[in-house]
This record gives structure tokens, C-alpha cells and sequence, in this order.
């Protein structure tokens, strides 16, 4: 086991904040099912069935963590953005979907992505010596729903990480981020580099121009091999919950009926 | 090897998240654990009913610095020669707990909501309409508990406090404001939960649905139109992209139960459902339904509520 000291951890080496006022930013893209997919599994239940599935960018990282990439970029009026993607050639279209909104440059780590330390272990791998000055995740993928990437990232390079970010600026190398905390709201900063999860709040949805659709399709896409990486923790089994019993109806002129049902038969008030 | 629990037990009481984080160490231990916290929280004895044998309290920290918070836990857990660190799936322990696993070379699951069975980590997926079983690989785990996962434990013991003798190191991230949730019950930690969407017309009919909620001792939500265009705050929108809730009780008005919706939402217990339309997509995710008008439904619902709260 790791004794829990910084001793074994290299030095990262990152760029001034802000060389000639402009911005490097990295933005993780995950892939994941259009959120109207219908959810199955095949193989006795050991593996998502992607059948018929539309895949799309994981919306906290396509509305919140490039656009507000955009926006930074745009305010700084330099910089660059480049995406980074753990997964399949299968990923490239989504891909080029995060180029049609605006990023400069697409990353694909060539591993599938089997646990979230994995993931992590591939984006630190090659981030660690680009000097990127803000690396944003979204907040969570919307199939996997664990919120670690980021924070392991962040772990792995040794930065600062903030968690449920609903607003980001930067301004002479810091940047002044909103968190959402155990009861409340909390307005932090810290110097970069550092990660950030993003969540709904920071931007607003932009959608691709045909313009932006015509220029993915020839900005830089690389491939790069994985490192190697250790699977720590594996969703070996999927079920889909257990139905939903018949709804009780009530009928509209005796609604007061549901407040004794809620208390007399459901006990929940 | 033992078991070790970190929690934010920051604010006025101890958070039931905190309580239910504790009962689920010393379950999965079958004897105490070492809890961990910092701040300046009282009646942190208390947590000996829950099966903490020891509470370790870092006071200096006060804010949720997540590389301060990492060597905290990652100290306490190799004093105590941990395998297993269990945390709450809240807005700290997603700052903490996914560090901790990298810096000890754990596997991490992320909001567990039961025991294991076989071995085997249960966590909802895709959103809430699947669930995966989570084999962790590593001598160490790390695991996040999803809150309202589990009875809070009522012992009698009472555990003992200690003061944190270590060093965290320097934060790296400054608090420069905080802003409480308003007053009412803060919408994730609640348990009864009304909400309301599109249905409802304007932001002026908001005081029949708030009225309902405070005769219930409820929390307020809304469906993500309704916070878009600013009827209402944007902290109260639950689904896909805002909150996903977990409460005993969850009275939805004027929501057409959108599958993004229900995402945020179907993990509730019971669900009640108001709306106009019969084809309203949340009926077949409800246990109670009411067809009807919620301007008429609404008042009808409060006197019932009154009603009750005077009989008891
Ligand atoms: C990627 C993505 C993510 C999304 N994330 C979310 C999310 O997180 N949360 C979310 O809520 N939505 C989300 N949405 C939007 C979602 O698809 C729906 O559009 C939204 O939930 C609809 O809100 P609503 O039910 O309030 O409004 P509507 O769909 O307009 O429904 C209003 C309902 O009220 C009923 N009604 C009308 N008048 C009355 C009356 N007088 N009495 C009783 N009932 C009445 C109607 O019959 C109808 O069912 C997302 C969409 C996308 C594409
Ligand atoms: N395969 C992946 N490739 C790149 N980024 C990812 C990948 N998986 C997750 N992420 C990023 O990490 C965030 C949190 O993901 P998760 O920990 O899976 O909930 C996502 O919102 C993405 O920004």
C-alpha cells in the first residue's frame, strides 16, 4: 500500500498561466448513450447492449466544459482547446462532434475505457508534460454516473480539483470558480493549473453551425497508444431495476385521499 | 485491518448522510470503525451509536480543500492500517474519495447503495435506470455511499473524540464566500420532496405547491424548463443534468416525466403523481396517481395535509 506521502510523486511541469494572455485548455470528452436510449444488456448481463444506441458527447462536458472552454478562449481572444477521449475508433464520430462546437484539436487515447482509475491514469499520461493550464471534466458521465475521473486526474498530476463547479473564470493566472457544497454554495479560487468538474450552470448549450460541422472535419484528430493501466474496479454484472408495481388512481375530487394513503398505507409522511 | 469512515460533518447537527455513513462502516466491519472529520463539529460522541468506536477530528480544517482532505484520510487510513475507507457520495466525498483511492491504489466505488452481495458493490448506472454489481480488485477499497442507502443505526454507545495530530500540508484552494442554501429543508438531504413543472403556468402559482410543502415539512423541486426560465431557482432543478434525488416521498405536479426527468427522480420510494393528461409518461413510473387539474387538485391536497398535521 502506498504510504500516503508526496515523496514518490515526480514534479509536473506546467507553462506559465497565461503566456501572452492566452489560454491552453484541456477538455475531457466522454461518449455516452443519447439520453433517450433504451437501456439492455447481453452476454447474461455482463455487458451493455449497444444495439440501435445513438451516441453523444456526455452532456455536462459538451454544455458546460467545452462551451465554457469557448467562452474563456474567446474572452482571452487566444488559446487553444483540445478534447481528449479514452476509447474506440468507434468514439471518433462523437468526436468530431466536440470539434464542430469549437475545439481546436481531438485527442483519442486507443484503450477501451474499463474503469474510471483507468481513464484517468490514460489522460494524466498525456497531459502531465503539455502544460495545459486548465483541465475540465464534466461533472459526471450520465451512463457510468461516478464523478471520479476528475478528481483522479487531478490526484494523479497532483493539481487542485474543484468538484460540482456551476461557474469558472480566470484572470491573472486564477481562477475563481462557484461550487456547489453540503448546504450551500461556496465562491473559491485557486492558482492554475488545476481540474475542474464541470455542472449545469456554467454555460449554455451551443449548438453546431454548418460551418463548425464543415471544419471538424479537417481539424487534427490524434491517436495516441495507452499507457499501461491497472483495473482496480469492474462492473462485472448489470440488471435493469425491477418494475414498477400498477399505479394507484386516485380520482381528482377526493385528491385529499392521497395524503391518507401517503400516511395509512405508503407511511412515508 | 480495520475500517475507517470519512465524513463532512460540518453545520449546525450532524447530517443523517454522516449517521448512515458510519452505520454502513461498522456493517461491512461487524464491529467499530474509526471515523474521520474535521471542522468544528459538536456531538461528534454521538456517533457512537452508529458504531463508531473513535472519531479522529482534524479542527484546524475548516473548508473542502480536496488535497488537504486526501491526506487526512490517506494518513488516518494508514495509522489505523485500513482496507476499507468508506465515504459519503455528497458534494465532499466526490471531491475526497476518488483521490484517496488513486493516492492509495484502491479501487473506488462511487455512490454503493447496499452491503455487498457475493462480494459484489451494487451502484445505480445509467442514470438510475440500470444498476451494476462492482467487483473491486485491489487489497484496499474505497467506497462512496449513495445517501438515504440505509437505516441509520440507533446503539447507545458513545464514541471517543480525538484531535487530529498530523499535518495536512497547505491548501491550495481559498474560500473566498460561502452561501447557504435558503432556509427549508436543503433538497438533497431531504426526504419528502414537492415538485412541479411546466403545468404549473407561471412562477405566480408557485405558493400553492410551496404551501403543500411546507404543510408536508417538504423540500421544493421543479422539472428543467421551469428553472430555465428562471421560475424558479436553479439549485431546485432535478433530472439528468440537475439533482438526482433519492427521498422517501416524491410528489411530482405538472411534470410530464420526461425520461431525463425520471432520471433524477425514479430512485425515490414512492412517487405521487398529479397531472392533466392521462398519456402524462409519469404515470407509469408513479405508485399514486391523481388525474386531474392541479389548480383544483392542489388545495384539495393542502387541506388534507392540514387536516393531518392537526391530528397529530
Ligand atoms: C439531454 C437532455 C437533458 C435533460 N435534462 C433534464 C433534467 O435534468 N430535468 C428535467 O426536468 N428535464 C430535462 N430535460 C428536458 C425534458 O426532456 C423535458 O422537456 C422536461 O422535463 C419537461 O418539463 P415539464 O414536464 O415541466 O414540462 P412539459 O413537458 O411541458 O410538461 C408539462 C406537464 O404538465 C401537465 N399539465 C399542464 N397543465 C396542467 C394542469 N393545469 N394540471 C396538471 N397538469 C398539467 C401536462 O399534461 C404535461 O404533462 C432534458 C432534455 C434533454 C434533451
Ligand atoms: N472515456 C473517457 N474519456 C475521456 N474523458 C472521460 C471518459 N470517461 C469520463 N471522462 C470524463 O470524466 C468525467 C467524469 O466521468 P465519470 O467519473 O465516469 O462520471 C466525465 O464527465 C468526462 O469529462
Amino acid at each position: 500500500m502506498n504510504d500516503g506521502t508526496d515523496r514518490n510523486r515526480r514534479p509536473v511541469k506546467f507553462a506559465a498561466p497565461f503566456k501572452n494572455g492566452s489560454m491552453k485548455i484541456l477538455v475531457l470528452i466522454a461518449q455516452v448513450p443519447d439520453t433517450t436510449s433504451r437501456i439492455a444488456f447481453k452476454d447474461g448481463g455482463t455487458a451493455f447492449d449497444g444495439t440501435g444506441v445513438t451516441w453523444i458527447v456526455n452532456p455536462y462536458d459538451e454544455w458546460y466544459a467545452l462551451v465554457r472552454a469557448l467562452e474563456l478562449k474567446e474572452a482571452a481572444g487566444a488559446g487553444s482547446i483540445t478534447t481528449i477521449t479514452v476509447g474506440g475508433a468507434d468514439a471518433e464520430a462523437t468526436i468530431r462532434k466536440a470539434l464542430a462546437i469549437g475545439a481546436d484539436d481531438a485527442v483519442r487515447v486507443d484503450a477501451q475505457p474499463a474503469d474510471a482509475y483507468g481513464v484517468a491514469t490514460q489522460v494524466a499520461a498525456y497531459a502531465k508534460d503539455k502544460g495545459f493550464e486548465l483541465i475540465l471534466a464534466g461533472k459526471e458521465t450520465i451512463d457510468h454516473n461516478g464523478g471520479q475521473v476528475g478528481a483522479m486526474v487531478a490526484e494523479l498530476l497532483d493539481l487542485p480539483y474543484v468538484a460540482l463547479a456551476s461557474k469558472l473564470d480566470v484572470a491573472a493566472g486564477k481562477a475563481t470558480i462557484e461550487r456547489d457544497v453540503n448546504g450551500g454554495v461556496e465562491v473559491v479560487e485557486a492558482a492554475l493549473p488545476m481540474v475542474v468538474g464541470c455542472a449545469k450552470g456554467m454555460a449554455e448549450q451551443r449548438i453546431p453551425n454548418m460551418r463548425g460541422i464543415m471544419a471538424a472535419r479537417t481539424k487534427p484528430l490524434t491517436v495516441v497508444a495507452p499507457v499501461a493501466a491497472d483495473e482496480l474496479a469492474k462492473a462485472v454484472k448489470f440488471e435493469l431495476p425491477p418494475a414498477k408495481g400498477a399505479v394507484k388512481m386516485i380520482p381528482a375530487d377526493e385528491a385529499g385521499k392521497l395524503i391518507e394513503l401517503l400516511h395509512t398505507e405508503a407511511r412515508v409522511i | 485491518m480495520s475500517t475507517i469512515v470519512f465524513l463532512d460533518t460540518r453545520g449546525e447537527k450532524l447530517p443523517k448522510a454522516a449517521r448512515e455513513a458510519v452505520t454502513y462502516a461498522s456493517q461491512l466491519a461487524g464491529g467499530p470503525v474509526t471515523a474521520v472529520t474535521f471542522g468544528d463539529a459538536q456531538g461528534l460522541e454521538t456517533l457512537g451509536a452508529q458504531g463508531a468506536g473513535k472519531v479522529i477530528v482534524a479542527r484546524g480544517l475548516k473548508t473542502v480543500d480536496g488535497q488537504q482532505l486526501t491526506r487526512l484520510v490517506a494518513d488516518v487510513a494508514t495509522k489505523e492500517h485500513a482496507d476499507t475507507i468508506v465515504c459519503v457520495h455528497d458534494a465532499t466525498g466526490k471531491t475526497v474519495a476518488p483521490r484517496v483511492a488513486v493516492r492509495l491504489k484502491a479501487g473506488h466505488v462511487a455512490g454503493v447503495t447496499g452491503l455487498p452481495e457475493g462480494g459484489l458493490f451494487r451502484r445505480n448506472v445509467f442514470s438510475g435506470k440500470a444498476r451494476a454489481f462492482v467487483e473491486v480488485k485491489s487489497p484496499v477499497k474505497v467506497l462512496s455511499l449513495m445517501p438515504n442507502s440505509i437505516a441509520v443505526g440507533t446503539g447507545t454507545n458513545s464514541a471517543t473524540v480525538e484531535e487530529y495530530a498530523g499535518d495536512p500540508g497547505p491548501a491550495r484552494i481559498t474560500v473566498k464566500e460561502v452561501r447557504k442554501a435558503g432556509s427549508g429543508v436543503p433538497l438533497p438531504e431531504a426526504d419528502l420532496v414537492v415538485s412541479a413543472g411546466r403545468g404549473m403556468k407561471g412562477p405566480e402559482h408557485w405558493g400553492l405547491v410551496e404551501e403543500l410543502a411546507k404543510e408536508l415539512g417538504a423540500a421544493t423541486a421543479c422539472s428543467r424548463p421551469v428553472a430555465d426560465m428562471h421560475w424558479r431557482p436553479h439549485h431546485e432543478h432535478v433530472g439528468q443534468t440537475g439533482l438526482a434525488i433519492r427521498p422517501n416521498l416524491y410528489i411530482a405536479i405538472g411534470i410530464s416525466g420526461a425520461i431525463q426527468h425520471l432520471a433524477g427522480v425514479n430512485q425515490s420510494k414512492v412517487i405521487a403523481v398529479i397531472n392533466k393528461d392521462p398519456e402524462a409518461p409519469f404515470f407509469k413510473a408513479a405508485d399514486y396517481g391523481i388525474l386531474g387539474d392541479a389548480f383544483e387538485v392542489l388545495p384539495k391536497l393542502i387541506e388534507a395535509a392540514k387536516k393531518l398535521n392537526a391530528e397529530r
